[in-house]
Formats: structure tokens, sequence, C-alpha cells
């Protein structure tokens, strides 16, 4: 590439232009990075079984169906599960709803299931023997100052009691922790004894949200999740059995088509961002008109100016494109540490770094298409003497 | 017709070949603009022999930037033939026209046009980016065009941190890197002081006298035109011989 310093001479021409145009290249590039991320979590759950040590079982309906509490016992014989637990959302308000933090109903052996979290085994027994007894993340206790023993409120926004009252307590006495790093979300969650629940609640009494299951060998999920589901099959109560990343990634599509907000985003994003460099190098290529003809003077080809430019333009949108990248692969790091299970994101890989790296391409093709041309067709005489 | 015949003749150069190095029979050009037809050059005869170094004169819209554009293969003529080294160059495509301008022709302009953002050593190197030459060939061919018009200490400075006549320098230096036989100057001179004007004529000549090179120079002053072998004068459109022609 011996004309590669012409090509960076033209962008270094104006510094801080190029650099603005960069930042713009750079902060698209970075929310691409991130919501592809989620798209391809998204897309991907459920593709990728394998690996996978913990199950979740809902109604094929949906989660808005309950399913019999019955099936515990029969999900247990099936070969290959340890152990079953089960779970009911209470979406239960603390204070204010902007004080949102997951809040369910669980079975006494969840934690034997729910391996994300680590619990003292005396605030396990604790927790199995306290009637209206709860456990929170450490986050969740920092952020609200809770202690052991603190009788806990909740205002629920489904499940109400007998009498009709909204207003829930529980008895805190036990404080978790994620056992890993890139799971810390999961200490902003509350569990609460499902039993308590189950005795309290005004309807719905016998039945639970979705079961969590654990497993044996990760291997062997694919042929687990079908005999789970073909113990119900054909019933009034047909389940629908998923990893748990998959699962999440249905939980929060049942509000939203991320496929599509992702895309409608972004289509967004980089038509702005067309139209701010492409008027960054047309400005460029304007001002570079007498350099053009000189080096059309001196032989250079129309092909090559026309190469000249669009390299120009590629190359500005690469570069910018590339840090963008890096920097959301830090970002989506931090936010799956930070949010746990929470948000589903995919760890910033080949393949959304394929689809970027065709995207700054294209995008800088575009950008640079019109200017090349005009590049090109100079007639030379008429640049010299600046007609 | 009432075009002027000009046969200029160099006596000492043309002693390898009797073919003038440029050849120019009947030459006309018509610029279209809009519905308005403007013809610039009429039915022009012109023959400069190879080691001339020939000034052509004339005011302002004359026509001497377009006649020298099209002894340079920078535009084509309307009518007419036009041949440089017994290649007929009007009868050449757009990109025909670039490769014969790489190998055979070096510019001067009056603004010198160098690229703002490169070294000079950086815009002398330019015209050799076209040829196979190796990185470190060309390096060292453009080193000795700028020892050759005295401005090796400046190899590394950009356009910017030079004098304007310096400037021209490099910009000539960039003209004979490639060794073209034929240098076009349109007002090299005129932007310059009289004393950097001084050095670039004396440089041009020593290039004509020294290396063989024909120069073909447009030029406003009559001091400029002093320093070369014959001068011309074009008067809207048509070549009239003039008294300026100087033998030796
Ligand atoms: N590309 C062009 N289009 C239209 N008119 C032109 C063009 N180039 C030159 N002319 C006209 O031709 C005439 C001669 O121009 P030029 O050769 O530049 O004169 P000179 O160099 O002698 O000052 C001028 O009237 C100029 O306006
Ligand atoms: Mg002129």
């Amino acid at each position: 590439m011996k004309y590669f310093h012409l090509v960076w001479a033209a962008l270094m021409r104006h510094k801080t232009r190029t650099l603005f145009t960069m930042l713009s290249v750079l902060a698209a590039f970075l929310l691409f990075g991130m919501l592809d991320s989620v798209r391809t979590a998204f897309a991907d759950a459920g593709h990728s079984v394998s690996g996978a040590s913990q199950l979740l079982t809902m109604s094929k309906l949906g989660l808005g169906q309950q399913l019999p509490l019955s099936l515990q016992s029969r999900i247990e014989t099936v070969p290959g599960v340890t152990a079953v637990a089960y779970v009911n959302w209470f979406g239960g308000i603390y204070q204010d709803p902007k004080n949102f933090f997951p809040n369910e109903a669980v079975s006494e052996n969840y934690f034997s299931v729910q391996d994300a979290v680590v619990l003292p085994p005396d605030q396990v027994r604790k927790f199995q023997s306290t009637r209206d007894g709860a456990v929170v993340g450490a986050a969740l206790a920092r952020k609200f100052g809770w202690k052991i023993g603190d009788q806990i409120p909740l205002q629920a926004t489904i499940w109400p009691q007998k009498n009709g009252s909204n207003a829930w307590t529980f008895t805190l006495v036990g404080i978790f922790t994620a056992r890993h790093a890139s799971e810390k979300g999961i200490e902003n969650a509350m569990f609460f004894r499902w039993k308590y629940f189950d005795e309290a609640r005004q309807f719905g009494n016998g039945n639970v949200g979705w079961y969590q299951e654990r497993i044996a060998n990760p291997d062997q999920a694919s042929r687990v999740i079908s005999a789970i589901d073909a113990i119900s099959a054909n019933s009034d109560h047909e389940t629908k059995t998923e990893t748990a990343n998959a699962f999440t990634a249905s939980f929060i599509s049942q509000f939203a088509n991320i496929g599509l907000i992702v895309a409608g985003i972004m289509a967004a994003v980089f038509f702005t961002l067309i139209l701010l460099t492409g008027n960054t190098m047309a400005q460029a290529v304007r001002e570079r008109v007498p350099e053009l003809a000189v080096l059309k003077t001196i032989g250079f080809s129309n092909r090559s100016v026309l190469g000249l430019v669009l390299t120009e333009s590629v190359l500005l949108v690469v570069i910018g494109g590339v840090i963008g990248m890096l920097l959301s692969m830090v970002v989506v790091g931090g936010v799956k540490a930070a949010l746990g299970q929470t948000l589903p994101m995919a760890d910033v890989g080949g393949s959304i770094w394929g689809l970027a790296i065709v995207l700054m391409v294209i995008i800088g093709l575009v950008v640079g298409v019109l200017p090349a041309l005009h590049g090109m067709r100079l007639k030379i005489v008429d640049a010299l003497a600046g007609r | 017709m009432n075009a002027a015949v000009a046969e200029v003749r160099d006596t000492k150069a043309s002693s390898g070949t009797s073919q003038p190095l440029v050849q120019i029979r009947g030459l006309s050009k018509t610029y279209i603009r809009g519905k308005q037809k403007l013809e610039v050059l009429h039915h022009i005869d012109l023959d400069i022999a190879r080691g001339d170094f020939f000034a052509l004169m004339g005011p302002s819209g004359s026509g001497k930037t377009t006649l020298l554009n099209l002894i340079g293969g920078l535009d084509s003529p309307t009518d007419g033939s036009l041949a440089v080294d017994g290649k007929r160059i009007d009868k050449m495509g757009e990109g025909q026209l670039a490769r014969w301008r790489a190998g055979n022709v070096g510019f001067v302009f009056q603004f010198y046009n160098l690229m703002p953002a490169l070294s000079a050593q950086k815009n002398v190197e330019l015209p050799l980016l076209l040829t196979k030459l190796s990185g470190a060939k060309r390096r060292k061919n453009a080193a000795i065009a700028l020892q050759l018009v005295g401005l090796a200490d400046r190899a590394s400075h950009k356009p910017g941190e030079l004098s304007g006549g310096q400037q021209q320098r490099v910009a000539i230096a960039r003209a004979i890197v490639s060794d073209p036989t034929l240098l076009v100057c349109d007002e090299p001179t005129g932007d310059l002081d009289r004393q950097s004007a001084e050095e670039v004529l004396t440089l041009l000549q020593r290039l004509n006298r020294e290396h063989g090179k024909t120069i073909v120079m447009v030029t406003h002053d009559p001091k400029a035109a002093e320093y070369a072998s014959h001068t011309l004068h074009l008067d809207k459109g048509t070549l009239v011989e003039h008294q300026g022609a100087r033998g030796e």
C-alpha cells in the first residue's frame, strides 16, 4: 500500500474535524456493539442448550400461566434431574415503584438448585424454618440498610392476601452474595418462602409460576428437556423447558420485540451517521479539489483517485468503528457483571464483530462514493483554474 | 487562414534528430459553456525543437494556459493535430493521456500546487508512486531531485514551512523527478518576488542547458522571457511572431 500515506495525510489535514467525525462513528459502533450483544443473546437463547446445568420449566402458554405443584415430584423422577425447585414471581413494591427489584416466592430447596447465589448454611436452615422468612442479596441490603431480623413490608401488585390486603410483611433471615463476579446482578433480588405465600394468597393456590431444575450432566440437557416436557404432553398444562439464559430471554420478550427495537435504533443511528460523515467527506474532498487535480496532472488515473477517496472514507469509519467496538466489549463485560442474569447479553465476539466490520465497510463506501465520484470526474484544467 | 506560422528551431539541440519535439498543426480549441461557444485558440501551427527553452507571452485571456495545457496533455484539442516526440497525443483518451503525462511531462504551476500535508520529500516522490520503483529507490531519486534544486536540507519541511521561492523549487523537483523530456510551466514566477523569480528562472535555464530538458513556459513578465531562448506571443488565440525571439 504505497498510497497509504496519501490517504493518511488527507485524514490528518484537519485533525479536529477528523477526530470529531471519528468520535461520532465511535459512539455509533459502541451503541451497536452493546445493542447487538443483547439482540444476539435473545436470538441465540434456546439454540445452545449444552453446557447448562440449570433448566427452567414454564407453561407452554407463557409465564402468565401457572403450573400445578404436583409436577414437582414427577419432574424429580426424570433421569438426570437432581433437584427441582419452584418459584412464583411476586412483583411486590418496596415503598415506591421506583425502588424496583425482583422478588420471588421460592420453594425451601431453592438454594440447592440456584447455584448463582451463596447463602451460609445456617441462614438456609433459618430460611427453611421461619414461616415468613426472606433472604435478600447483599447489594439490596446495603441499598436499603436492611439487617437480619428486620421486617420488610412489600406492597403486592399481583397477589393480594386472603383478606384482600396488598400489604405483606417478611422477616429478613439471611443475606446472600453472588457466586461469580459476572453475576453480581442477582444481589439485587429478594426471595421468600413459597409456603407462606401460598397459604396467604387469595387465589392461585397450589400452583407455581415455573420450575427450576438442576441436572447432573450438562451435556444431557437436551435429552432432559425433552423428557420433562414429555410429562405434560397433551395435558391442559403443557410445558416448555429451557436453559436459564433462554428463560430470561423469553421472560423479557413478553414485553418487547428485541430484534425489532435494536434494528430500529441502529437504523436511526446509522442513518444519522451516514449524513454526518457523508457531509464531512464531501467537505474534505471539496477543499482538496486542487490537490486531486494535481494528482491527476501527475498521471494518477481516475480510478486511483476514486480509490484514494473511498479508502479515506472507509478508513475514517473503520478506525472510529473499531475503537467503538473495543469499547463496547469493555462496557458489555461491565454491564454483564453488574446486571447478571437480569438482562441477557452475549459477549461481543466473532459474529458481532463480523457484522460490525461489514457495516463499517458499507457505511464507509456509501459515505465516500459521491465525493469519490466528484474527485474522479474533476476536469483537471477547470480544477487548476479554480472553475 | 490568418494563423501565424512559427517555426522555431534550436540549432544546437536538433543535431540528433531533425524532428521537432512538439509539432502542432491547425490546432483549435473551443469551449462550450451552456449555449455559448468560445473559440479560444484559432488554427495554431507551431513547432518546438528538442532542447528548446520556449517562452509564450501574451495578454491575459489570450489562451496561453489553454495552449500550454494542450501541449502538456491535460486537455484535448477541438481540432487539428498535436504530436509530442512523435506521439499523437490529440488522439489519446483520458486514461492513455494520464499514463503519457506520467512518463513524459513535468508540470510547474504559478501557485506551486504542492500537497500541504506532505513533506517536500514526499511531494517530490509523488510521481514516482506511479512507477515500479522500490521505496528505497523512490526516496533516493527524490533526494537527488531536491539536491538539484538546492533544497536537500529542507526535505522534511512541509510546504507551509517554506518560502514561495522554495515551494516553487520543490515543485520543480517534483516535475523533473521522473526525468520527463518536456517541462511545462504556467507563470512559474507569477507569484514570486524578483529575487526568488530569478532563482527559479536560473534553475529552469540550468535544467534546459545542462540536463537537456525542453521547456515551454508561459509568462507575463518580459524579464522572465529573457531567460528563454525563444519567445512567441499569443494574441486572442492566434500566434504572432515577435522581436523577442533571441538567437544565441
Ligand atoms: N474551461 C473553460 N471553459 C470556458 N472558458 C474557458 C475555459 N478555459 C479557458 N477559458 C476561456 O478561454 C480564454 C483563455 O483562457 P486562458 O487560456 O486561461 O488565458 P491566459 O492563460 O492567456 O490568461 C479566457 O477567456 C477564458 O475565460
Ligand atoms: Mg493563464
